[in-house]
């Protein structure tokens, strides 16, 4: 039996989400270290972009800022801020983007800016950043989160970045170019958007259960009828992450 | 006239009370030398724009220099919350502005490129722009679908810290180049502070790396390590664990008030400042050389 972290649980599964060749508009932390694992397991061809404007980013060390400059040296290109958005996002020329967020609602949207009333925050978040136009305009979006109740709510306090909005069919009639989140991996399992843009249950980690889901989930989450079993973290992927990626553990220690 | 000023003198003629500054740079270049300088004359009242304001304006912001702040990402970068910044906005405080990245930048560019504003596909995110007026939609004219739009951000001081520029203020950077090309084009007025003043001869023996013009400079201040502890590609590392340290000092007013009066107004200067740092941290911040080819421009 090999042990895990929950981190590491989560940072496995969204790596293994990832596709050879897919262009990745990637975040700090976890989604910084699924798309390494990626790169050095199933998808070689990964091409990671950072929104401080760093295109095809080969990090020699672990960044722990969104700007590091372990990400300059060694990549394709560099451009401005402007750019990497206009060019890039706007554009159409990225695949996936990765999000995270205080909180995740029913339909898949989130809220990274506050809780309470954005006139007088009970708590005042960091903001949008990125994620207000990745989750419109990547092509696919993934959402990484620990699974808890109160990051779990029925409808979020602010809406951020778009998921499904109240319905797919809502955000079908916003014509954005993105396809909105595709999945959302915890540390219990993952949720998966059905037909009408509600996030349901799709698969469990191992030793996971249904129950322990719904407990953690703020609406009466619905269970696939095919539910999976992910596959558990494999000796490699750990070693990879463990001994390449993040060996002093900086994001992969757990207590989360 | 020599535009090259010692940063006191330039922070005393072109940064008065009241006025919006961007002080750029995404992560990298960050001109801390120049928000200490503005924190020792005492400036206030003023509007602080930054894309990311970082610990720069949390410090300007603790040291009661500004009375509203414009942001689009609101954390310490890779640490967590941006704590001061945050409780002064929770306790009702400070003004805020928000944007998403795009957004910010956006205002930037029309600004920069004298634009009144700038159109962005909708996100359908909606919330933002219920709060802050500033996004409108339109509707585009040739395919009567609508679009966002945000108006243009003229600062009245751009703030800039490069690699190297000659005298005149013709600047070049390299690494993440961020939105100080824009800040630039944008503002009012623009200080270059830089970490060298190199002769004219090497600008223009690579002229595709010039993002700002000298003529669109007031002044040049040479500040070597200004952007401590952000960092400067190929020069120092970011500190890193300085921005974790800041999560600590800024728990609480009275260490921040310490450091304060430790770190900006117990020194004269960033040359004093960073001798004061110490050669374990000039030491631990050093960087290994790794050079770009050259490549040849030709001779017509």
């Amino acid at each position: 039996m090999v042990n895990y972290t929950s981190p590491e649980l989560l940072t496995i599964n969204a790596a293994r989400l990832l596709r050879d060749g897919d262009v990745v508009f990637v975040g700090v932390g976890l989604p910084n270290l699924a798309c390494n694992l990626a790169r050095r397991t199933h998808a070689p061809n990964l091409v990671m972009i950072y929104e401080a404007g760093v295109i095809g980013a080969q990090p020699a060390r672990l960044p722990l800022s969104i700007g590091d400059p372990t990400l300059v040296s060694g990549a394709i290109s560099v451009c401005g801020m402007y750019d990497v958005f206009a060019f890039y996002l706007q554009r159409g020329n990225v695949d996936v983007g990765f999000l995270g967020g205080a909180q995740i609602d029913r339909f898949g949207n989130i809220n990274a800016t506050v809780i309470g009333e954005y006139d007088h925050p009970k708590v005042r978040l960091p903001g949008s950043g990125g994620s207000m136009e990745i989750a419109a305009w990547a092509n696919r979006c993934y959402i990484i989160s620990p699974h808890q109740k109160r990051r779990f709510p029925e409808k979020v306090d602010f809406r951020t970045s778009a998921g499904f909005l109240n319905h797919r069919k809502e955000r079908e009639a916003a014509q954005l170019r993105g396809t909105g989140p595709q999945a959302v991996v915890t540390d219990i399992g993952v949720l998966q958007p059905d037909e009408s843009g509600e996030l349901i249950l799709t698969a469990l980690h191992p030793e996971k259960t249904v129950e322990e889901a719904k407990a953690n989930t703020g609406w009466e989450l619905r269970i696939a009828n095919n539910l999976a079993l992910t596959e558990a973290p494999t000796e490699r992927e750990l070693k990879i992450l463990r001994e390449e990626l993040d060996p002093q553990r900086i994001y992969l220690k757990g207590g989360d | 006239m020599s535009k090259i000023y010692p940063l006191s003198d330039a922070i005393a003629q072109f940064v008065k009370d009241g006025d919006l500054i961007y002080a750029a740079g995404f992560t990298h270049l960050i001109p801390f030398a120049a928000g200490h300088e503005i924190i020792r004359q005492k400036r206030k009242d003023l509007i602080l724009a930054r894309a990311t304001p970082d610990l720069l304006y949390d410090q300007m912001v603790a040291a009661g220099c500004a009375r509203k702040v414009i942001f689009s990402y609101m954390g310490n970068p890779g640490v967590g919350s941006l704590r001061i910044v945050r409780a002064e906005i929770e306790a009702g405080n400070l003004e805020w502005e928000e944007y998403s990245h795009f957004g910010m930048i956006s205002r930037l560019q029309a600004g920069a490129t004298g634009l009144p504003f700038m159109p962005m596909n909708p996100t359908a995110a909606g919330d933002l722009e219920k709060m802050n007026s500033n996004y409108r939609q339109i509707i585009d004219p040739y395919v009567g679908k609508p679009v966002v739009v945000v108006p243009a951000l003229k600062p009245d001081v751009a703030i800039v810290h490069v690699q190297r520029c000659d005298q005149e203020g013709n600047s070049q950077i390299w690494g993440i180049i961020g939105e100080q090309k824009e800040a630039a084009f944008a503002a009012d007025k623009v200080i270059i502070t830089t970490e060298e003043i190199v002769d004219d001869s090497i600008i223009r023996s690579d002229p595709n790396r010039t993002i700002i013009p000298g003529f669109i400079v007031d002044a040049v201040c040479l500040v070597p390590y200004c952007a401590h502890p952000s960092y400067t590609q190929g020069y120092y590392d970011r500190d890193n664990s300085f921005y974790l340290e800041w999560d600590e000092t800024s728990k609480s007013k009275e260490s921040v008030r310490k450091y304060l009066a430790e770190w900006v107004y117990g020194v004269k200067d960033r040359h004093e400042y960073w001798e004061k740092l110490g050669e374990d941290t000039h030491e631990r911040l050093k960087v290994t050389p790794r050079l770009s080819q050259v490549i040849n421009y030709g001779s017509y």
